[in-house]
């Protein structure tokens, strides 16, 4: 059985990701990431938001796509569960609705990667999500 | 809600949104007392009386953009139908208190779920928030404070790619030694 992972492997890791942060030297500022905001509450999670949103993390990484994916409340959309608003560096946020696992790999392939709108827009007539 | 682990990722929104800054979760499997007990403390802004009296009423929410709060009281149904319990303390600035008790071995116990993917999400979100999550179960106790984790760190952020799946197998191959209840 191999060795349990403990924060002194994480320490190696450490030197090593910091090394290849070092190299990149990118700004990773939010403002030029791609943003995808999974809205995470009752009626979310009780609809898949939770793999939804792993679903994305994993995708993303694994297609090598710098983006910030991050929870949110509630955006009143709770018939559309799983939601998540999009936003891409320099646009206005994208509302989408049913966000199964299909639907989010659409969503990557072609609105983030093509920049094409992709079907399942809810109407953007909201100002803020926070609440 | 079918799993417990959905339940407590549900549960910790309630915190985040009450700004919290230091969240605990802790999961006790009392096996010779039959009980599996899930408590979520933060230090959010709490609630007053009269939000407390009123937070586990399905028709009740903070929230502006719905009418209906089923968090808490999905998660208090479950918790009586294992003849369990279920508590909730909250002062107002100080923070909240959220207990439940559930039959480890009652037939009507949803199961614990993927644990280690609602962790994960938390993680990879953290936001301002730090997390402190501890499981014991009779084979042993498992603890991860996301405060030592941000520390070993340092300026790597906690949702680096790397970082994040270092961080799930972490939580899964721990999980798995102290072996958690399904």
């Amino acid at each position: 059985m191999n060795k349990i992972k403990t924060l002194a492997d994480l320490k190696k890791l450490q030197s090593e990701v910091q090394s290849k942060i070092k190299l990149r030297e990118k700004g990773d500022i939010p403002e030029s990431l791609v943003q995808i905001k999974v809205s995470m509450a009752t009626c979310g999670i009780a609809s898949g938001a939770k793999e939804t949103m792993t679903y994305l993390i994993e995708e993303l990484d694994h297609q090598g796509i710098d983006a910030l994916v991050t929870q949110t409340g509630c955006m009143g959309y709770c018939y559309a569960e799983p939601t998540i608003e999009l936003t891409i560096p320099g646009k206005e946020p994208v509302v989408y609705g049913f966000v199964s696992r299909t639907k989010a790999l659409e969503i990557i392939e072609k609105h983030i990667k093509l920049n094409e709108l992709v079907d399942g827009i809810i109407p953007a007539n909201y100002s803020s999500i926070d609440n | 809600m079918k799993e417990l682990s959905l339940h407590i990722l549900d549960i910790v929104q309630n915190s985040i949104r009450a700004k919290a800054k230091l969240i605990g979760i802790e999961i006790m499997e009392r096996t010779n007392e039959n009980q599996l007990i899930i408590t979520i403390t933060d230090d959010g802004i709490g609630m007053s009386k009269e939000q407390l009296e009123r937070a586990i009423d399905p028709f009740y929410t903070s929230r502006a953009t719905r009418k209906v709060g089923l968090g808490l009281s999905l998660f208090k149904q479950n918790a009586e139908m294992t003849e369990g319990s279920f508590e909730i303390v909250s002062e107002w600035g100080k923070g909240t208190r959220v207990t439940a008790v559930f039959g480890l071995n009652h037939l009507d116990r949803p199961i614990m779920g993927d644990l280690v993917g609602t962790l994960f999400i938390l993680l990879c979100s953290t936001g301002e928030a730090d997390y402190v999550f501890k499981h014991q179960t009779l084979s042993g106790e498992f603890e991860l404070d996301t405060r030592k984790i941000r520390q070993t760190l340092d300026n790597v952020p906690l949702n680096n790619p790397d970082v994040r799946s270092f961080l799930k197998e972490m939580l899964k191959e721990n999980l798995e030694l102290i072996q958690i209840s399904e």
